[in-house]
C-alpha cells in the first residue's frame, strides 16, 4: 500500500430507525481535536431530528421490550464482539476527542467495552434481583417484576465520549428500553462509530438512535415531548438542567439526575439500571 | 341419556332444550357455564355476612327463618315417638308464644312419612321425605325410584332426593339428569329438592354445574347437603346456588328455590343466609315457597333469640323446648 | 320487604373533640394559620375546628424535624427504631374502634371500610416496615442505604389514615424524620395518628404533622430544608412539586391519578367479574386513585354483564356513613361532588347512556348515587378524565389486542383489572398492561409488602415492599 495513499475520510450522520440519515436541517458542524484540529463535519441534528427519533424510538418499542430477556443479552453481546473489532477505531477517536494519550484511549475504550459486557449480563438477572414475590397477607399470588420505562432521551456525557456514553446507553436498552441519545457535543465521533456498530450487530433499528448537535438545542424538544418516558440529564449543561427537570415534568417524567463529576472509571452499581424501570405488581387469587 | 325417558317439566327456552339434547351437548353446556372463582365468591359470601340486622328487621328475618325451617330428624334411631314430638314442635314451636310461624316442614326418613302425616293432619305444614337411597344414593335407579314412590304414596309431599356424586365426579352428567328427571316423574304433585352434597363436589364449579344441571332436569329446588358429609352447607355454596336460580329466573322466568342444610345452628347464621336471599338472588326469594332451611338445632336459637327480641333480655335454653 | 334497620356505629367512640391542634416538635401546638371547619360529609355538619400551619410554623416543624434527624432517629440503630415503629402498629390496633369511625366522620367512608380495610392496613404498614428498620442492610439497595434526611409528605383525602400510613412508616423505618400534611378536609384521624406518635414516645421532632390547604402543603415540598418529597395526590399538583423540585436536587416520589381500565374477557368469572367491578368502582366511592373506572367488556358477554352488574348495582346502599350495612357512603367534599356532577353532565352531553342506581339518597349530606355509562367511546371526557367518583364508563372490545390498545390509551398507568378463566391469557395481558398494579380476576388488594405506584402520568416511584424503601433511601 501507498505510503502517500490517500485515505477515505468517513462521513459522520445521524443514526434514527436503523438508517444513517444527514440531519433533515441539512446542517452540520465541524468537529475537532482537542487542539483544534479538524476532525470531521457531524451532522447537527434538529428538533424534527429528535421528533423522528422519539418516533423511531416508540415503534422499536414493544419489539425490544417483548423480546426475552436471553435474547436482548445474545444481541449485546453481539455488540461487545463487534465493539471489540473497532477497538482501534475507537481508541484512535477517543484520543482524539479527549486529548488523551493512545494508551489511556485504549483503556478506555476496554473499559467501555467491558462496561457493555457487564451491563449485557444484566438483562436476564435484573428481574431477579429487583423482583420479588410478594408475602400478602391473603389468598392471593402476588408477584412485582421490573419493567422498562419505555422511551428514553439519554443526554450523554459531554466528557467521557465512549466509556460515558456507554456507560449511558447500555442499561436503558439492557433492560428493554428503546433510546434517543444526544451525543457528546463536542466529542461526538465515537458515538457515530458506536452507532455503525450498533448497526451491524442484531440491535433492532430504533432500539438506540443518535443525534448529534447541540445539546442545549435538541434537549428542550426531548424533554417536553410527551411521547418520551425518561430523561437522562447527565450531559446536560448545568444552566439546562432545572429547566430541563421542569420541562419533563409536564408529562411527569422519570429523571436521572446528573451526578456531579461522575466518574464512569468506576465500577458501576445498579443505579442506572433502576433509573429507568418501572415495578408492576400483579396479583391473582389462590383457589380450586 | 341417549333420550331421556322423561322429559323436563318446564318449556325451556332454546338454549337450554338444546342443552339438554343429548350428552355431549349437556356436557357442552355445563362446562360452558362462567367458572367461579374460589376467593372471590369466598369473600362476597364474608362481605355480606357483615351486615348488621337489628330491631325490627331482625325480629322479621326471625320469624321469617322459622317460617322456611324444614324441621329434620334423620337418624338411624328415629322412632314414631321423635317424629311425633318433631311434628308437635313444627305446629307449635314456642307454646308460650302461639304467634310464632309454623315451621315450612318436617323432613324424615320415608317410613316416618306416615306418622308426620298423621300427626300434621289438618295444618299446612309440608311433609318432606329424603328418597332415593338417602345419604349416599348407592343403589339402583329402580331401588331410588320405588324409595320415592313409597314415601309419595305414603303421603310426602316434598322429596329431598340425592344426586349420584360418583356419576357427576366421573362425567356422566346424562345419567345425573336422567335419575332426576324420573324421580321428578316419580314425585307427581310432590315437590322436588335435589340434594347436591356440596361438600362430596369439592368445588364451586361443580357445585354451579350440578345446580344448573338439578334445574334443567326439573328439581323445584336445589338442595346444598345431606347433613351427613362434612362440610355441609356454606354461605359462599349457598351464594351459588342463589345465583344459579336468579339466572334460571333471568333465563326461562321461573322461580326455582334454594335449601342449605346441615351445619346452620345460630341465628346470626340464619340471618347470614337471608341477608344472601334478599341480595344474591333477590327479595322475592324470601319466602318458604323458594328458601328453606334444612335444620333441627337451628329452631331453638331462633326462639330463644326471638325471646330475647320480645323480652329485651337474654334468654335461655331452659325456655324453649327440647324436643 | 325486608328493610335493614338503622346500624350505626355510635359517633362517641370516635372522641370527637371540639378542637384539634398540630403536632410539632412532640408538642401538640396552636399554628398560626387560619384555623380550618372540617365537616362531616355525611352531614353537613362541622365536626371541629382545627388550627392550620402559616409559612413560619412549617419551617418550625421543618427545623423540628432536622434536629430530631441529626441528633436523634438519624444516628439510632435500627433496632431501636424498628420497636417504636411496633409500638405505633400496637397503638394503632388498640384504637382501632375510634380511628374507624373518626375516619368515617371526617371522610364520609363507609364504616365497613374504615373497620375493615382502612384501620387494619395502616397498622400493617407500620407491622410490615418495623420489621425492616435494622434489616435495610439486606434490602438490596446496597450494603449501607443511609436515610436522605427531612422528608416532606403530603397526602389526600380519600385514605386520610391509611395514606399517612403508606408515608410516614416506610420513612421512619429508613431512618428519616417527616413532615405531614393531611388533606385539608380529612385532617382528624392524622392528627390521633399523632397522639398514637406521642403515647408511643417517638422522640420530638421525628414526626411533625401540620394542618392546612394546600397552601401548607406548597410551603412544605418547597421548603429549602426539605431532603425529600412524597406526594399522593392530583397528577397537576404533582406536576407542580416536580417542577417544583426541578433543579433543586431534592428527591421526589409522586403517587398521582388514574384511569383504569377492568378488562373482562368472555371467558371469566362473571358473578365474580361483577363484584370486582362493583369493587373496583364503588369501592370508597369511587374516591380510589386505582378505582376501576373504565369498564372494557368483550362485546359477546357485555349484555349479560351489564344485566348482572344493574341488578348488583341496585343492592348498594347509600347512606350514612356510620351505618354498618351502608355500601357507598358520602362524597367526600361539596367541591368533589360539583366535579363528578360535572362529569358527569358531559358523559349525558357526549351521548353516553346513563343508568343510576335507583337507590334513596340521604336529603342532607353529599352524596351521588352509583351510576353507569354504557355505550361510552375513548374520545369522552368520562372516559379519559378521572372522576374520582361512583362512576363507572363501560366500553366494549371484540379481541384482546383492542382490549389492551384501549386499556393502554391513557397518559395515566397506575391500575388495570384483567377478568378471565384463562391462565396463559392472563399473563399476557398483565405483562401487555403499562399499569404499576395489575389485579388478575381481583380488584383494589393491597398489601404493605406489594409494591404500589404508577406508571406514566399517574407518577413514579413505589409504595410497599422491598422496593418502596428504595424511595427513602440515599442507594
Amino acid at each position: 500500500m501507498s505510503e502517500n495513499r490517500i485515505a477515505v475520510t468517513k462521513t459522520y450522520k445521524l443514526y434514527i430507525g436503523g438508517a444513517f440519515p444527514r440531519s433533515e436541517s441539512g446542517r452540520s458542524y465541524p468537529v475537532v481535536d482537542h487542539k483544534g484540529a479538524f476532525l470531521a463535519n457531524a451532522a447537527q441534528g434538529s428538533r424534527k431530528d429528535a421528533r423522528d427519533a422519539v418516533a423511531a424510538a416508540r415503534k422499536a418499542f414493544p419489539g425490544w421490550s417483548g423480546a426475552t430477556a436471553y435474547n436482548r443479552g445474545q444481541v449485546l453481546f453481539r455488540v461487545a464482539e463487534v465493539l471489540e473489532g473497532r477497538r482501534e477505531q475507537f481508541a484512535a477517536e477517543v484520543a482524539a476527542g479527549e486529548g488523551v494519550a493512545a494508551k489511556k484511549a485504549q483503556a478506555l475504550v476496554d473499559a467501555a467495552i467491558d462496561r457493555w459486557v457487564w451491563y449485557a449480563g444484566w438483562t436476564d438477572k435484573v428481574a431477579t434481583v429487583l423482583g420479588a414475590s410478594n408475602p400478602v397477607a391473603g389468598p392471593y399470588f402476588s408477584f412485582s417484576v421490573p419493567e422498562p420505562t419505555g422511551v428514553v432521551a439519554v443526554l450523554a456525557p459531554q466528557q467521557s465520549s465512549l466509556l460515558g456514553l456507554i456507560s449511558a446507553v447500555a442499561p436503558v436498552i439492557a433492560t428493554g428500553n428503546t433510546a434517543v441519545v444526544v451525543t457528546s457535543q463536542d466529542r461526538p465521533l465515537p458515538a457515530v462509530t458506536l452507532a455503525e456498530v450498533l448497526a451491524t450487530s442484531d440491535v433492532p433499528g430504533g432500539v438506540v438512535n443518535v443525534l448529534t448537535g447541540r445539546t442545549a438545542e435538541i434537549a428542550p424538544w426531548l424533554a417536553s415531548h410527551a411521547d418520551v418516558n425518561a430523561l437522562d440529564l447527565t450531559g446536560a449543561p448545568e444552566s439546562t438542567r432545572a429547566d430541563l427537570e421542569r420541562a419533563a415534568a409536564g408529562t411527569v417524567k422519570r429523571v436521572l439526575r446528573a451526578r456531579p463529576a461522575e466518574d464512569f472509571t468506576r465500577e458501576p452499581d445498579l443505579a442506572r439500571l433502576r433509573a429507568f424501570l418501572e415495578t408492576k405488581t400483579v396479583w391473582h387469587p389462590i383457589g380450586v | 341419556m341417549a333420550a331421556p325417558t322423561t322429559p323436563p317439566p318446564a318449556q325451556l327456552p332454546p338454549a337450554l332444550a338444546d342443552a339438554v339434547r343429548d350428552d355431549a351437548s349437556l356436557r357442552r353446556f355445563l362446562h360452558g357455564l362462567p367458572g367461579v372463582d374460589q376467593v372471590g365468591v369466598e369473600q362476597r359470601a364474608a362481605g355480606l355476612g357483615t351486615r348488621s340486622i337489628k330491631k325490627a328487621s331482625k325480629m322479621w328475618a326471625i320469624d321469617t327463618a322459622i317460617s322456611m325451617v324444614d324441621l329434620t330428624t334423620l337418624e338411624g334411631a328415629d322412632t314414631p315417638g321423635k317424629v311425633r314430638s318433631l311434628a308437635a314442635k313444627a305446629r307449635r314451636p314456642d307454646p308460650d308464644h302461639p304467634d310464632v310461624p309454623r315451621v315450612a316442614a318436617v323432613c324424615v326418613y320415608p317410613d316416618m312419612v306416615g306418622t308426620a302425616v298423621e300427626e300434621l293432619r289438618g295444618t299446612d305444614i309440608d311433609i318432606a321425605s329424603v328418597a332415593t337411597a338417602f345419604p349416599s344414593g348407592r343403589s339402583s335407579l329402580k331401588v331410588k325410584l320405588e324409595d320415592t314412590a313409597y314415601a309419595v304414596d305414603a303421603g310426602a309431599t316434598e322429596i329431598d332426593m340425592v344426586i349420584d356424586r360418583g356419576a357427576f365426579l366421573s362425567g356422566r352428567y346424562g345419567q345425573v339428569f336422567d335419575e332426576i328427571a324420573q324421580v321428578k316423574h316419580a314425585c307427581g304433585d310432590a315437590h322436588l329438592k335435589v340434594i347436591l352434597e356440596t361438600g362430596e363436589l369439592a368445588t364451586y364449579d361443580n357445585v354451579r354445574r350440578a345446580s344448573w344441571l338439578a334445574l334443567l332436569a326439573g328439581g323445584d329446588f336445589i338442595k346444598t347437603s345431606t347433613g351427613k358429609v362434612s362440610p355441609a352447607a356454606t354461605l359462599p355454596v349457598t351464594h351459588v346456588m342463589l345465583q344459579a336460580v336468579r339466572d334460571w329466573h333471568t333465563q326461562t322466568g321461573e322461580l326455582r328455590g334454594v335449601k342449605p342444610a346441615g351445619g346452620i345452628r345460630t341465628t346470626k347464621d340464619a340471618i347470614k343466609y337471608l341477608v344472601a336471599v334478599h341480595e344474591v338472588a333477590g327479595p322475592q326469594w324470601l319466602t318458604p315457597t323458594l328458601f328453606r332451611f334444612g335444620a333441627s338445632t337451628l329452631l331453638n336459637d331462633l326462639l330463644m333469640q326471638r325471646r330475647t327480641q320480645l323480652a329485651g333480655h337474654y334468654s335461655g335454653p331452659d325456655y324453649v323446648t327440647v324436643d | 320487604m325486608w328493610e335493614y334497620a338503622p346500624a350505626p356505629e355510635s359517633r362517641d367512640i370516635a372522641n370527637l373533640k371540639p378542637n384539634y391542634r398540630m403536632f410539632v416538635d412532640g408538642q401538640f401546638v396552636e399554628g398560626s394559620g387560619e384555623p380550618l371547619k372540617t365537616v362531616n360529609p355525611g352531614t353537613e355538619e362541622v365536626l371541629a375546628e382545627v388550627s392550620t400551619a402559616a409559612p413560619a410554623d412549617v419551617d418550625k416543624a421543618v427545623k423540628a424535624a432536622r434536629r430530631a434527624y441529626d441528633r436523634v432517629w438519624g444516628r439510632m440503630p435500627g433496632s431501636e427504631r424498628a420497636k417504636y415503629i411496633f409500638r405505633i402498629a400496637r397503638l394503632i390496633q388498640e384504637r382501632s374502634r375510634e380511628l374507624a369511625v373518626l375516619e368515617s366522620l371526617d371522610n364520609g367512608k363507609p364504616i365497613k371500610e374504615s373497620r375493615d380495610v382502612d384501620v387494619p392496613t395502616a397498622a400493617a404498614h407500620f407491622f410490615y416496615h418495623a420489621g425492616w428498620a435494622d434489616k435495610l442492610a439486606y434490602a438490596g439497595h446496597g450494603p449501607d442505604p443511609r436515610p436522605l434526611g427531612v422528608v416532606g409528605q403530603v397526602i389526600p383525602w380519600n385514605f386520610p389514615l391509611l395514606m399517612a400510613a403508606w408515608k410516614i412508616a416506610p420513612a421512619l423505618a429508613t431512618g428519616n424524620t417527616v413532615v405531614l400534611k393531611p388533606a385539608e378536609t380529612t385532617p382528624l384521624t392524622a392528627l390521633v395518628l399523632a397522639e398514637i406518635i406521642q403515647q408511643a414516645d417517638l422522640p420530638p421532632g421525628v414526626v411533625n404533622i401540620l394542618a392546612g390547604a394546600g397552601d401548607v402543603g406548597a410551603a412544605v415540598v418547597s421548603h429549602p430544608d426539605v431532603d425529600k418529597v412524597a406526594f399522593t395526590g392530583s397528577t397537576d399538583v404533582g406536576k407542580t412539586i416536580q417542577r417544583q423540585l426541578a433543579g433543586t436536587g431534592r428527591r421526589l416520589t409522586l403517587e398521582l391519578g388514574g384511569k383504569a381500565a377492568n378488562i373482562v374477557f368472555d371467558d371469566a368469572p362473571l358473578d365474580q367479574a361483577v363484584e370486582g367491578i362493583v369493587n373496583g368502582i364503588f369501592f370508597n366511592q369511587g374516591h380510589v386513585c386505582c378505582a376501576g373506572s373504565r369498564l372494557l367488556v368483550q362485546e359477546s358477554v357485555a349484555e349479560e354483564l351489564l344485566e348482572k352488574l344493574h341488578v348488583r348495582v341496585s343492592t348498594l346502599r347509600v347512606g350514612d356513613p356510620l351505618d354498618k350495612n351502608t355500601d357507598v357512603g358520602a362524597i367526600n367534599s361539596r367541591e368533589q361532588l360539583t366535579k363528578i356532577q360535572e362529569l358527569v353532565e358531559s358523559g349525558d352531553a357526549e351521548g353516553a347512556q346513563r343508568w343510576t342506581s335507583a337507590c334513596p339518597l340521604p336529603d342532607k349530606g353529599f352524596y351521588f348515587a352509583p351510576t353507569v355509562f354504557s355505550n361510552v367511546s375513548q374520545a369522552m371526557r368520562i372516559a379519559r378524565e378521572e372522576i374520582f367518583g361512583p362512576v363507572l364508563s363501560v366500553l366494549t372490545f371484540r379481541t384482546p389486542d383492542e382490549a389492551v390498545a384501549k386499556a393502554n390509551n391513557t397518559p395515566y398507568g397506575l391500575s388495570a383489572g384483567i377478568w378471565t378463566e384463562k391462565g396463559s391469557r392472563i399473563l399476557w395481558a398483565a405483562q401487555k398492561m403499562r399499569a404499576g398494579v395489575v389485579w388478575a380476576n381481583t380488584f383494589n388488594r393491597f398489601d404493605p409488602t406489594a409494591p404500589f405506584g404508577g406508571y406514566q402520568e399517574s407518577g413514579f416511584g413505589r409504595e410497599g415492599g422491598r422496593t418502596g424503601l428504595e424511595a427513602y433511601l440515599d442507594v
